[in-house]
């Protein structure tokens, strides 16, 4: 658009000197007005451009580890392996503690078992020469299936002696050849598999006995060690839970009082004037120092327990408190004050006229406020970090108090694992789980908005 | 009873002392119906539930808080002589084991005879203390109820004395943030302090290496804790993303505001603000597989040396995630520049561009400057990013195509997760909290000052 018509000036007979030299510029002026446009809107489309380069990457990376490379194998739980009493019952006149020690006794024994026979037995009868490799038949199937075969016979005892059809994950390693994401013409040494189990695996893969199933072990199971195949996210997920959990019973309500109490009780003075600006300077400390402060006061002091969900969640409950203060105040500030007039008119008091009519017509915006604050808390991770979050949890949190991990400490502890060429795909997914979750709390923010946005 | 039974108990004599007071005040009410009642009948509802659940509460507070410190002199008290008598960091640890033995876990080594009863007694000394607890809120709550019950006449101003509970809950709510605060800086002092008794602060400030060792070693060498490299790689990494970040966020934010149609800007506003709520930590994985190959590939195709992980990595990646926060403050400053300015300026024949680059950012720019301190305080703080992609090689160099490390990365790596804050090695990590605290601070509050001033000029 330009600004400047060029008619009435070349109307003119004939130009003064000012007139010419305006005119001469013209064009020059007008290609830098284009080319100052040009970089606007290439600086938008570079914006938008990283933002499609960041989501693809990690998505192209992430999906495929949604599949796994899950072996069917018929599986026959053979009574002349699995040679264990029958499960005890609890007897009438038997106490809890006796019965207990029983179990834990019959529990040792099933621990006794050699599962992973089962799985080498079945594997022998699909498998050419197999007798000669007992090492590598042996590490074929990733060593979580075995406890799960296991897990299997302690819920029912009755499946000794029957045959099931099961899918079985195979070793990380074989995933990562079957996908492709280890060079295939290495030489054997480089190889992470033996040559005999690289064949194995081509000639099961074409005979449709391996297939790429969907991997619900990435959701069921916690983290593992041993056992890389079978390692999932639910120990971080309920982590997560339980801190976010803490974060909307904690940080929610006492942000929305503490907000409530500032714009609408707080005398103009001093000392809320020092309240704002520590507010303001909170929300823009870095995420580290909470953790800090987490993992002086409330593990050094309050000898809270490390790694426990609980103490991640009062870390981010500090650490959002200034999101919610700040979000609930200036929805407090648009409702306009003729509400609390008419109120204060009728004879309401002036915590009837907030409660009943003021908060009301905030909800939607003191909610978009609190899911936000929730969602910055989700993909935090540098103060988890610091109050021990990193260590290794291989199982799923039952309480806030018992060791834990979360989902982002859990894609930082997966991006550093060894196994890169499996883990590089893992962790993508998890990323993409973390996204999505991140994703629809701001999607349910801004419908919030957009539902019940008032202008008054 | 546990604590959370024992809360779960005052819930339920909330709802209790609830429903009794409102019908004690309609039987009240009946009873003295040429009076009218001062409040409605939830108030009295509420009162009562009060009555009965906060000082009842209040107790709970206490008695958790002050209990374990009496117990625990009871079983010292209780101790056998000699081994009462010796300092009291060993006291500590032997009642550090006796509590554990009380607690069933294990402890090393076997239990003396003496350590046995300890626990016994422990045991006893808890369980009574559990019982005493309980008849004390048991007590307290049925007193204050019954008080409260009888208080209720038509006279009795209910409202007020609820609403002076809730405006107190409100207050100690609003406290909260300022006690955080104090917090922070109690004891990052307090540790740095600490900190500063092993390290002289000179030392500390004007080091130019920094090689801490390993915190086991025990005395011998101390190792050295010179925060200028880590300051250097934090400056120059946070540099590289505001060189970044400003001119995209700027252009951005300049072509939202004043070029674009109304519904690109309605599009592409909300999808570039989404790179602010992306986790860090998925920045930081991007750097490490996809940006840091990517730049060492770019540079050895052109004869530079890049490393993968390096100061230009970890800027580049951050500069984008610092994007939106210049393009969203900016372009609210932006819109903020009252018409007229424009219009006086177009009207003097001068170009669009012309009248933003002379006119309109001129007079923004007190405000774009706050906006780009806020950006630079995000990016020193800045963690999981530098954590993965900055190569955490703590030397002082000048070359952003080499590994570096941070203020932030450094505190990750010495506070590996033990709660042992004895070593220098550990309570290092609290200096530079504090000195990280410190400058976000300072520059966080010029530039609210600055923002703040700005918005005055033209309200």
């Amino acid at each position: 658009m330009t600004i400047i018509a060029e008619n009435p000036i070349k109307a003119v007979a004939t130009p003064s000197l000012v007139q010419q030299k305006v005119i001469a510029s013209l064009s020059k002026r007008h290609r830098k007005e284009k080319l100052f446009r040009r970089l606007g809107l290439s600086a938008v489309l570079i914006s938008l451009g990283l933002v499609a380069v960041l989501f693809i990457n990690i998505f192209s990376r992430g999906v495929p580890a949604f599949w796994q490379s899950a072996i069917t194998l018929d599986i026959y739980f053979d009574p002349a392996i699995i040679k264990i009493p029958a499960k005890p019952e609890q007897q009438a006149e038997e106490s809890d503690n006796d019965f207990r020690q029983r179990y834990l006794a019959w529990q040792t024994d099933v621990g006794f078992v050699n599962f992973n026979r089962l799985i080498t037995d079945s594997l022998q009868t699909i498998l050419p020469d197999a007798s000669k490799h007992r090492r590598d038949l042996a590490r074929f199937v990733t060593s979580g299936e075995r406890f799960a075969l296991r897990d299997m016979v302690v819920a029912d005892p009755s499946i000794i002696g029957q045959r099931r059809t099961l899918h079985l994950l195979t070793d990380a390693n074989i995933d990562v050849w079957l996908k492709g994401n280890i060079d295939r013409s290495l030489p054997d040494e480089q190889q992470q598999l033996s040559p005999i189990t690289r064949q194995w695996a081509d000639k099961l893969s074409a005979d449709g006995i391996i297939q790429n199933r969907f991997s619900f072990a990435l959701f069921m199971n916690p983290d593992s060690r041993s056992s890389l195949a079978s390692a999932g996210l639910a120990g971080a997920f309920m982590g997560s839970f339980y801190m976010m959990l803490v974060v909307i019973l904690l940080a929610v309500p006492m942000g929305v009082a503490a907000a409530i109490y500032l714009e609408e009780f707080a005398p103009r003075n001093k000392i809320t004037d020092l309240v704002e600006v520590n507010i303001n300077n909170l929300a823009a400390v870095p995420s580290i120092v909470f953790g800090l402060l987490g993992a002086s006061v409330l593990i050094g002091w309050f000898n809270l327990p490390m790694s426990a969900p609980i103490v991640g969640g009062l870390v981010l409950s500090l650490m959002t408190l200034p999101t919610v203060i700040i979000a609930t105040r200036s929805t407090l500030k648009a409702i306009p004050p003729s509400i609390r007039q008419a109120a204060l008119g009728l004879g309401a008091s002036k915590m009837q006229a907030i409660f009943h009519h003021v908060l009301p017509l905030a909800i939607p915006g003191i909610l978009t406020g609190a899911i936000l604050g929730v969602a910055q808390a989700l993909g935090e991770t540098a103060p988890l970090l610091l109050i021990g979050m990193k260590s290794f949890v291989a199982s799923v949190p039952a309480s806030p108090f018992d060791q834990a991990s979360a989902l982002p400490v859990q894609i930082y502890l997966w991006q550093g694992n060894e196994l890169r060429n499996f883990f590089e795909a893992r962790t993508s997914a998890a990323i993409i789980v973390l996204l999505m979750m991140m994703i629809s709390l701001n999607g349910m923010a801004i419908w919030l908005r957009k539902k019940y946005e008032k202008r008054w | 009873m546990s604590n959370f039974s024992l809360i779960v108990v005052l819930l339920v004599l909330l709802a209790l002392g609830y429903q009794l007071g409102m019908t004690r005040s309609r039987k009240v009410a009946t009873v003295n119906s040429d009076l009218r009642m001062h409040s409605r009948p939830h108030h009295y509802g509420m009162m009562v539930g009060l009555w009965a659940v906060l000082p009842a509460f209040l107790i709970l507070i206490l008695w958790l808080w002050l209990s374990p410190a009496v117990i625990n002199a009871m079983m010292v008290s209780h101790l056998p002589t000699e081994v009462s008598s010796p300092s009291t960091e060993q006291l500590r640890v032997v009642s550090q084991r006796i509590s554990n033995l009380a607690d069933n876990f294990g402890v090393v080594a076997d239990a003396e005879a003496w350590e046995l009863s300890a626990a016994d007694h422990l045991r006893q000394l808890k369980a009574n203390s559990a019982i005493m607890l309980t008849a004390l809120m048991a007590v307290i709550a049925a007193v204050g109820m019954l008080i409260s019950l009888l208080k209720i006449t038509p006279r009795l101003k209910a409202r007020h004395q609820v609403e002076r509970v809730v405006k107190g809950l409100l207050v100690l709510c609003s406290t909260v943030a300022i006690l955080t605060t104090i917090g922070i800086v109690l004891s990052m002092v307090g540790e740095t302090l600490k900190f500063f008794s092993y390290i002289p602060p000179t030392e500390f400030f004007f080091g130019t290496t920094w090689n801490p060792r390993f915190s086991t070693v025990g005395v011998g060498e101390q190792g050295d804790f010179g925060l200028v490299p880590l300051l250097a790689g934090t400056t120059m990494i946070a540099g590289i993303a505001m060189l970044v970040a400003i001119p995209l966020g700027l252009m951005v934010a300049v072509y939202l505001a004043e070029y674009a149609p109304v519904k690109l800007r309605n599009t592409a506003k909300p999808l570039i603000e989404v790179l602010a709520g992306i986790p860090t930590i998925v920045y930081g994985f991007f750097a490490l597989v996809t940006v840091g190959p990517f730049l060492r590939d770019l540079g050895a195709s052109i004869g530079l040396d890049i490393n993968a992980t390096s100061a230009l990595t970890a800027g580049v990646v951050m500069g984008i995630m610092i994007i939106p926060f210049i393009s969203s403050l900016s372009d609210d400053i932006i819109t903020q520049v009252p018409k007229s300015m424009r219009d006086g300026s177009l009207g003097l024949g001068a170009t669009k561009s012309e009248t933003i680059l002379k006119v309109v950012l001129p007079a923004a720019l007190p405000g774009i400057v706050g906006a780009v301190l806020l950006a630079a305080s995000r990016a020193i703080g800045e963690t999981m990013i530098v954590v993965l992609a900055a190569g955490n090689s703590p030397a002082l160099t000048a070359n952003p195509f080499e590994a570096v490390s941070t203020v932030t990365v450094t505190i990750v790596n010495q506070l590996t997760g033990d709660n042992d804050f004895s070593s220098p090695q550990s309570l290092v990590a609290f200096a530079l909290g504090l000195t990280l605290f410190v400058i976000t601070l300072l520059l966080n509050v010029v530039a609210l000052v600055i923002v703040r001033k700005y918005r005055e000029q033209y309200e």
